[in-house]
């Protein structure tokens, strides 16, 4: 156990010792690799902001149940007994003919039915769902508009499930970008042990013919490709946290002028890690194709 | 300790450079290897540090079949070698205390341990207080005595060398045939290719002599 920690200590220090020896040319892949990474990560940042953005404008989506204007007020109160009873809902508030009138004519818009004969605004229900499952609620749209007196049920839900939708395709605009830059880096990294490989082509051959195994002469490349890796993905973070501090004042300009409260958050701490431990893994990766492309084929 | 049993080396393109060889050397011989340019020298001594397979016959050091070693098992049997190769080989952006030390990070050896081995091997060949230095600043014997003091560091109960003083003066050159000895003198199998015997005569070594992939000879 301890001559395995020794020889990939030894492996680090080497992998380090390759990194440090080519300032110019780790700089200029950690940044490839960095850019190439900050792009879904951003896109992940993005929209997770947003969707808690959507959290706190859309509160608790409701259902609108009106009742038919010559409905009796036994409908009205057999429909309000079916909602009391229904275990599904969080809560419903009865709003009466009259009470919408008087709503209506405190918004200022009393005079557009001044010249009517007689109100005619139905008796309605603001129903809250316990769920805000999309699903939930066209369940219960299709239960309510088939009771008896109920001439019309409204979805205020429906614009939360077309952001719903568009969260969805952003999520997977963002795997797929993560995916064909993830496959970027990868082929970064292969590159660039190649060239590793073919530069210590030498000191290769030597340290076989002197009894190293395997495992000894890839260690140090893998450790290279990981540690580049990690390398990019400490870019791609510091320039996520750059455009976090950019954007964040516009973002939340623009948020104030829809009347929302909105500041743009930058990644959390598991985030950070997970992005950094992706890039890692991926350099990893990069590495082991490009030496069992490149080094098994050399082993004598 | 080495056997060799028919065997054939041939390369690919028809080259036949070992046309069925049979010898054995014993522990703590010292053998010279000789024969003209393209005789089979390099070739033999591939054959036993397995960087070459034979195409038939077998190998045999210290009883086991080199020539049947998994891929796995080669850096093993290459680790209770000590191999001077013509060219030194070493590694230029390394110091000589760090060439030296490879073979023991190799192995795995703990840092302190090695590091002492290490300034023994160059005390041995006469290279102390030189650790420092990198390989290009010094002379060709002095390099050749590096690489030397990297085939000992891991105490090998065989060494082999492959024209170990091809490319030096006859001063250095002799120094290098004196190491040689004094390691068969400390019980060390020595098998030594070369085209100057007489550099080796004093210690009165077992001649084995190749000619066109044949053993033409041989004289205790």
């Amino acid at each position: 156990m301890t001559q395995w920690l020794y020889l990939h200590a030894r492996a680090i220090a080497l992998a380090l010792r390759r990194l440090g020896g080519q300032p110019v040319g780790t700089l200029l892949s950690a940044l490839v690799v960095g850019i190439a990474l900050s792009l879904p990560a951003a896109g992940y940042l993005l929209l997770d902001n947003v969707a808690s953005l959507a959290r706190g404008v859309s509160g608790t989506p409701e259902i609108s149940v009106f009742m038919a204007p010559q409905s009796s007020p036994a409908e009205v109160a057999a429909v309000e007994k079916r909602l009391r009873a229904d275990g599904e809902l969080a809560g419903y508030r009865y709003v009466s003919r009259d009470e919408a009138l008087r709503q209506l004519e405190r918004s200022g818009l009393g005079d557009v039915l001044g010249g009517l004969a007689a109100n005619p605004l139905p008796d309605a229900f603001v129903i809250t769902p316990r769920s805000d499952d999309p699903a939930v609620y066209n369940a219960l749209h299709a239960r309510f508009v088939d009771w008896p007196g109920v001439a019309h049920v409204q979805l205020d839900s429906a614009w939360v499930e077309r952001l719903h939708a568009l969260l969805r395709l952003g999520q997977a605009v963002v795997l797929l970008l993560a995916g064909l830059l993830g496959l970027a880096l990868v082929i970064v990294t292969f590159n660039t042990i190649r060239l590793q490989i073919l530069t210590q082509r030498h000191e290769i051959d030597v340290s076989r013919l002197l009894g190293a195994t395997d495992p000894f002469i890839r260690r140090p490349f893998y450790w290279f490709g990981s540690l580049q890796g990690l390398l990019g993905g400490l870019v791609a973070l510091a320039i996520v946290w750059a455009a976090v501090q950019v954007l964040g004042v516009p973002a939340a300009q623009l948020a104030r002028a829809y009347g929302a409260v909105f500041t743009l958050a930058g990644p959390g701490v598991r985030d950070s890690a997970a992005i950094v431990a992706f890039a890692a893994l991926l350099g990893w990766l990069g590495s082991a194709i490009s030496v069992r492309r490149h080094l098994v084929e050399r082993l004598t | 300790m080495i056997v060799f049993e028919e065997v054939v080396k041939r390369y690919p393109g028809g080259y036949t450079a070992l046309a069925g060889v049979s010898f054995e050397i014993g522990q703590g011989e010292l053998v010279v290897l000789s024969g003209h340019s393209g005789a089979g020298k390099s070739t033999l001594l591939k054959l036993i540090a397995a960087i070459e397979r034979p195409s038939a016959g077998a190998v045999r050091l210290n009883g086991q079949d080199v020539s049947r070693l998994r891929h796995r098992a080669i850096p093993y049997l290459r680790r209770s070698l000590g191999l001077v190769l013509q060219e030194c080989r070493l590694l230029t952006d390394r110091s000589v205390f760090d060439n030296v030390m490879l073979p023991l990070v190799i192995t795995g050896h703990p840092p302190r341990d090695a590091a002492k081995r290490a300034a023994a091997a160059l005390e041995r060949v006469g290279l102390a207080g030189r650790e420092r230095e990198m390989p290009l600043g010094l002379s060709g014997g002095e390099q050749q005595r590096v690489a030397i003091a990297r085939a000992i560091v891991n105490r090998p109960s065989v060494l082999i060398a492959d024209e170990p003083t091809a490319h030096l003066d006859a001063a250095y050159a002799g120094e290098i045939a004196a190491l040689f000895g004094s390691f068969n003198a400390a019980g060390v199998t020595v098998l030594v290719s070369t085209h100057d015997e007489a550099l080796f005569a004093a210690r009165r070594p077992r001649r084995l002599v190749l000619g066109k992939g044949q053993l033409v000879g041989e004289a205790a």
